[in-house]
């Protein structure tokens, strides 16, 4: 070993930065394949579940800050003047901001949709309704404007919608429940995929591990190794997932924007709302995707260990 | 620096395969570990590399009961242990220089506090030209460098070679013996375990292990 030392090769002349565990393999390959596509679905799901969770908050913002006064007319009462009166009386009640009452002819138009046009609702007692908006934070301080109204207009039915928003809130959690539901599910799918994954690369890997060991390696090294191969393989599937994810908003977004003008549009457009996941959306494909990546490169730690304390 | 005492080893419920082992490997030795094929030398190798537990009896390597130590005390103890394996063992997606400056890798040293040596052992054992080619382009004798080269990096207490000469012409099976011998020298316990008994013969001062039937006899060399 004494010999005359001769000069070491440079740097860009050693290959010497090669993983232990060897990068590219078939089954690799297909675990990036099986991770792109539940990290696309759970992006999906993920922002399915933000798109309706911030409909059902627009709309809540929308209705919660109106409530309506229904007069339904009786016979031998004026009900213009009585729905006169109770507009007057709520235009004045502390925490309204306007009043606007429907005519006769807007009131009967609300039910065009249902009944159809050119229907003479002339003899019918269609009732009248007068659409209250609140000042901001008074919505929930509604006893002044009951108390005005009861005096005023002793006919008049103060509607704060509030059946209907606990129904929107019951439908909106419930999908948010299903979706997180999927999701679970194919977190469940994806680590049960790397789990085989990682004990057919371990298997693979048999004869890397064993000399890995008799050389001197820690388990805990060893399963670095490992971590980080998964870790890779994890963060390039999670990333083209994730892409794709927000590749699919972004084409969505553009042509709910294109068919807003068409009647089926316009529905999905009242539903979802114009499908712009906005700025938060995307943070949570970014936040899922990494997140697959570090779960896909922890479980296979974890595997690796339990495998290795199988090797003396 | 290694020590038998009564050991014995089955498989499962079958018969001993090995049995009543008793002997010590001191430091600074040299020894053929030798006996018939399929007699049990990988065996013993093994036992002495931890990397099986006998049935029966203790072994004491470097002052410590293996059947105390924990499986980080076995991988520090490791460390200080070099391994030919008969069927060479390098790692096929790594270089030759990787593959020797493996057993430095995963201690966590840094590359380049290292890369010097292992260019230099390299270069001795005759790899110089071929540091950046993969194993399977290696010939026979070049792998069995390479994975001696590997065993010798650490500079090991103790050097366990298996078949070390087995895949080469006599002329390199010298060369590489002569390997060993020169780390002897430097202080290293050496076991080499083989069946040529001419290569043997080469080293008369050495001691002989000899395992037959399941048990062990003690041949010490001639000093002459």
């Amino acid at each position: 070993m004494n010999e005359t030392v001769q000069a070491i090769p440079a740097d860009s002349h050693l290959k010497r930065d090669m993983p232990l565990v060897p990068p590219d393999s078939i089954a690799g390959r297909a675990l990036v394949v099986v991770i792109a596509i539940l990290t696309f679905l759970a992006c999906l799901t993920a922002g399915g579940a933000v798109l309706v969770a911030e409909a059902s908050q627009s709309w809540r913002g929308d209705v919660s800050r109106d409530v309506t006064i229904q007069i339904k007319p009786r016979a031998g009462e004026n009900v213009d003047a009585l729905v006169a009166a109770a507009a007057e009386v709520a235009s004045r009640a502390p925490g309204v901001a306007d009043a606007i009452a429907y005519s006769k002819a807007q009131s009967e138009g609300i039910l065009a949709p249902w009944l159809g046009q050119g229907v003479d609702l002339g003899d019918l007692p269609i009732p009248r309704l007068i659409i209250v908006h609140m000042q901001s934070g008074h919505r929930d301080d509604l006893e002044p404007l009951r108390a005005a109204l009861a005096s005023a207009a002793p006919a008049a039915n103060l509607d704060d919608h509030r059946v209907w928003l606990s129904r929107l809130d019951v439908m909106a959690g419930a999908i948010v429940a299903f979706a997180a539901a999927l999701f679970a599910l194919m977190i469940v799918a994806m680590g049960t995929a790397v789990g085989f994954a990682t004990r057919g690369a371990m298997a693979g890997a048999r004869e890397i591990v064993e000399v890995l060991h008799l050389v001197g390696a820690a388990d805990s090294y060893i399963a670095g190794q490992f971590q980080g191969h998964f870790f890779r393989l994890g963060l390039r599937g999670a990333g083209i997932g994730g892409a794709a994810a927000a590749l699919f908003f972004i084409v969505a977004s553009l042509a709910s924007a294109i068919a807003r003008h068409t009647a089926a549009g316009a529905e999905i457009a009242a539903l979802f709302g114009a499908f712009r996941l906005g700025l938060a959306g995307y943070a949570a494909i970014v936040l899922v995707a990494a997140a697959i990546a570090v779960l896909t490169s922890l479980l296979s730690r974890r595997i690796v260990f339990r495998q290795l304390a199988l090797l003396l | 620096m290694l020590r038998f005492d009564n050991v014995g080893l089955r498989y499962g419920v079958g018969p001993e395969v090995l049995r009543d082992l008793s002997f010590a490997i001191a430091p600074q030795s040299f020894q053929f570990l030798t006996g018939p094929s399929g007699a049990g030398k990988t065996t013993m190798l093994k036992l002495m590399l931890l990397s099986l537990k006998p049935t029966r009896g203790a072994i004491h390597i470097f002052g410590e009961d293996a059947a105390s130590l924990d499986k980080h005390q076995i991988t520090a103890l490791r460390r200080r242990i070099g391994v030919v394996f008969q069927d060479f063992r390098l790692l096929d997606h790594l270089t030759t220089y990787e593959n020797v400056a493996l057993p430095l890798r995963v201690m966590g040293r840094q590359e380049t506090g290292y890369r010097a040596e292992v260019v230099e052992l390299l270069r001795w054992v005759g790899l110089g030209d071929r540091m950046n080619t993969l194993p399977p382009v290696l010939s026979g004798g070049e792998k069995q460098r390479a994975a001696i080269a590997r065993a010798l990096i650490v500079r090991p207490e103790l050097l366990l070679a298996d078949e070390p000469t087995g895949n080469v012409d006599p002329s390199l099976a010298r060369r590489l013996l002569r390997l060993f011998v020169e780390l002897h020298k430097s202080g290293t316990a050496v076991v080499i375990a083989t069946h040529d008994l001419s290569l043997m013969d080469q080293f008369g001062y050495a001691r002989r292990l000899v395992v037959g039937d399941g048990q062990l006899r003690v041949f010490e060399g001639d000093p002459s």
